[in-house]
């Protein structure tokens, strides 16, 4: 076991500087860059654009910038962001407790409504209400994300007028509300795009919990179970349903990054300060730093969450540790 | 101005009567997969519209009331709310909104599709050789895509496309397969590493056909199903996945008309002109969840196994 974890954390460490690598060198060879100053401000002349460029060090070879960026993040340092002018660590400490905020919501909305509508589906299947579900997962499960997003802001914002239209607080009354009212403030706002990103992901979970859990049940223990007379009820919860959350461990390993990155739209919809707001502003203002920095963030933590869910899943099921792959 | 365009829209409905028929006639024959297939309402449905949709990008030509980046008068119609003659109204810009809807399927449906098929490719060839031959060349081909699986593809599709400042239609596509593989490699070498093991493959070998003969001739075939399937469901999600890079200004460029930068032009009129943006939603929820249910049913017929009951 112990050999298997570190084995793994080296592969997952060795696959984290080529992505970083790969990133680094995809950016700063891609056409177009920073110092471009869109929208209404005028363009800066040309000396100023090279003493920016020599000043952050973009004149030297790509080589050079490369060892430079290596050695300062040994050094556990990220950077400054071209375009805000300050250490995108500041940024980053910023951005991701919005991001946590919203993920774990999303995540508690699009595992436990998804696994229930899946365990439901399954003893009652062939039900009309299997039937009508099926149909439902399979709406929410084709729609785009960013598109619901858009009609439940116009749905409960504009016409209903019961939820606020984005933010992440009241841009007025929160600096002046008690703590209680600012706990309040945080909660509405966080509904809409808890609900956009949570009913989406609930319908993929509850697609895969129902066949997963009809997988289960035709199984020969299930068999054997029910002509010794356990109830329909105990099949379900006990023998199927156990069996079952097994590929929970792998799905929430893969979630916990799906989750940051597929916030990038949701994010921006909503107007919510997060990271994924965070890249694609900087993505959109050639912020190398930014880029790098949220990009490098993202892939350690599927490496993360693909090893722990491996990890997890040998704790939790002998087999697996029994045919572990090379 | 003119009445309701009468031609064009015979030409839809037209359109649309006979998706519903050739899927009727379809159904008649075959055996019992075909008849588990299409015996699904749901899988059905699916199939006209798809048919439908796909028919009318074809002739998106013959078929748009007015040209689709036709400004049509840009004091008077901007934003007109959808009537007789502007059937789904017009965007700010005074364009009619149908026309663009039918031309945008042509990009929307075109980029899923082809890039699909770019990604399936590749899939299946790095599948198929990485499992066959296993040794050295599995294992380069398989840390190959534990890498591309670990960087975040939105991330990495992003970064590329902003990065490009403009980027062709055939540079979308080329982008979206060639980031879209990987599971689909995996898919087919877990497929491929389980025929290779069977009985009727060890007695090819035994009687001495060369490697190439037996990856052409006995793998390949019967490592179809899963490739088909994932393939069918995988289209779904390269449209969703170009309309959120079109929404956010990274996929198709104006002014060629795309469902998700139809939505990202509309946002901003979303009180004043709500149709702008929930149209072209609509095509894309219905023509992704016509993709899934077609998906779905494709994987219970080719897989009796996994049949949902």
């Amino acid at each position: 076991m112990g050999m298997r974890v570190m084995r793994r954390a080296l592969a997952g460490m060795l696959t984290v500087l080529a992505a970083l690598t790969l990133i680094f060198v995809a950016i700063h060879l891609a056409p177009g860059t920073p110092f471009m100053p869109r929208g209404d401000r005028p363009p800066f002349d040309a000396a100023t654009v090279a003493r920016l460029r020599a000043q952050f060090g973009l004149d030297q070879p790509l080589v050079t910038q490369y060892g430079h960026y290596m050695s300062a993040l040994a050094h556990g340092q990220l950077g400054e962001s071209f375009a805000q002018r300050r250490p995108v660590a500041a940024l980053l400490a910023e951005a991701i407790p919005n991001t946590l905020l919203l993920a774990s919501a999303a995540l508690a909305i699009e595992f436990l409504l998804g696994l229930a509508i899946g365990v439901f589906q399954a003893a009652h299947r062939g039900s009309r209400w299997d039937t009508a579900l099926t149909n439902l997962t399979l709406l929410f499960y084709s729609l785009p994300t960013f598109w619901f997003g858009l009609v439940l802001l116009l749905c409960f914002g504009q016409w209903l007028h019961w939820l606020p239209v984005g933010g992440i607080v009241d841009p007025i009354t929160y600096a002046s509300s008690d703590w209680f009212a600012r706990v309040g403030d945080r909660a509405v706002h966080l509904v809409l795009p808890a609900l956009t990103l949570g009913l989406v992901g609930a319908a993929g979970t509850a697609r895969f919990q129902r066949s997963a859990m009809l997988d289960a049940l035709a199984q020969d223990f299930v068999r054997v179970a029910r002509a010794n007379g356990v109830s329909e009820r105990r099949l379900i919860w006990d023998h199927a349903l156990r069996n079952a959350l097994l590929p929970y461990i792998t799905l929430l390993g893969l979630a916990l990054p799906f989750l940051l990155t597929g916030a990038v739209v949701v994010e921006t919809v909503f107007a919510w300060p997060g990271m994924g707001k965070l890249a694609a502003d900087a993505i959109a203002t050639r912020d190398y730093p930014v880029v790098t920095a949220t990009t490098l963030l993202a892939t350690v933590l599927v490496v993360i969450g693909s090893a722990c869910a491996d990890v997890g899943y040998a704790a939790a099921d002998p087999r697996a540790r029994a045919t572990a792959s090379p | 101005m003119s009445s309701a365009p009468i031609a064009p829209l015979a030409g839809i409905v037209a359109v649309a009567a006979l998706s519903v028929a050739t899927v009727g006639v379809f159904r008649r024959g075959g055996g019992p997969a075909r008849a588990r297939f299409l015996g699904h309402r749901g899988v059905s449905a699916g199939l006209c519209w798809l048919l439908f949709v796909g028919a009318v990008a074809l002739l998106a030509p013959l078929l748009a009331p007015y040209r689709p980046s036709r400004q049509l008068d840009i004091v008077a119609l901007a934003d007109h709310a959808p009537s007789w003659q502007y059937l789904l109204g017009t965007d700010l810009l005074s364009r009619d909104l149908l026309s663009r809807l039918l031309y945008g399927a042509r990009v929307s449906l075109g980029i899923g599709a082809l890039a699909m098929a770019v990604a399936a490719t590749i899939g299946a060839f790095v599948g198929v050789v990485s499992g066959y031959f296993q040794r050295s060349v599995d294992s380069v081909l398989m840390r190959i895509v534990d890498l591309g699986l670990s960087i975040p593809r939105t991330f990495v599709i992003l970064v590329i496309v902003a990065l490009a400042e403009r980027v062709s239609l055939g540079g979308l596509v080329l982008v979206l397969g060639l980031t879209g593989w990987f599971g689909t490699s995996r898919l087919v070498r877990a497929e491929v590493l389980a025929i290779r093991s069977s009985g009727f493959v060890t007695s090819a070998r035994a009687l001495g056909a060369t490697p190439w003969r037996i990856v052409w001739r006995d793998i390949v075939p019967n490592a179809t199903a899963p490739l088909i399937v994932s393939a069918a469901l995988g289209v779904g999600n390269v449209i969703l996945l170009e309309a959120a890079l079109s929404f956010l200004g990274a996929g198709v460029q104006a002014p060629q008309a795309s469902w998700g930068n139809m939505i990202a032009d509309g946002r901003d009129q979303l009180v004043t002109a709500p149709w702008t943006t929930l149209f072209p939603g609509l095509a894309i929820l219905l023509a992704v969840m016509a993709l899934n249910a077609v998906g779905d049913g494709l994987r219970d017929a080719l897989d009796p196994r996994g049949a949902t009951p």
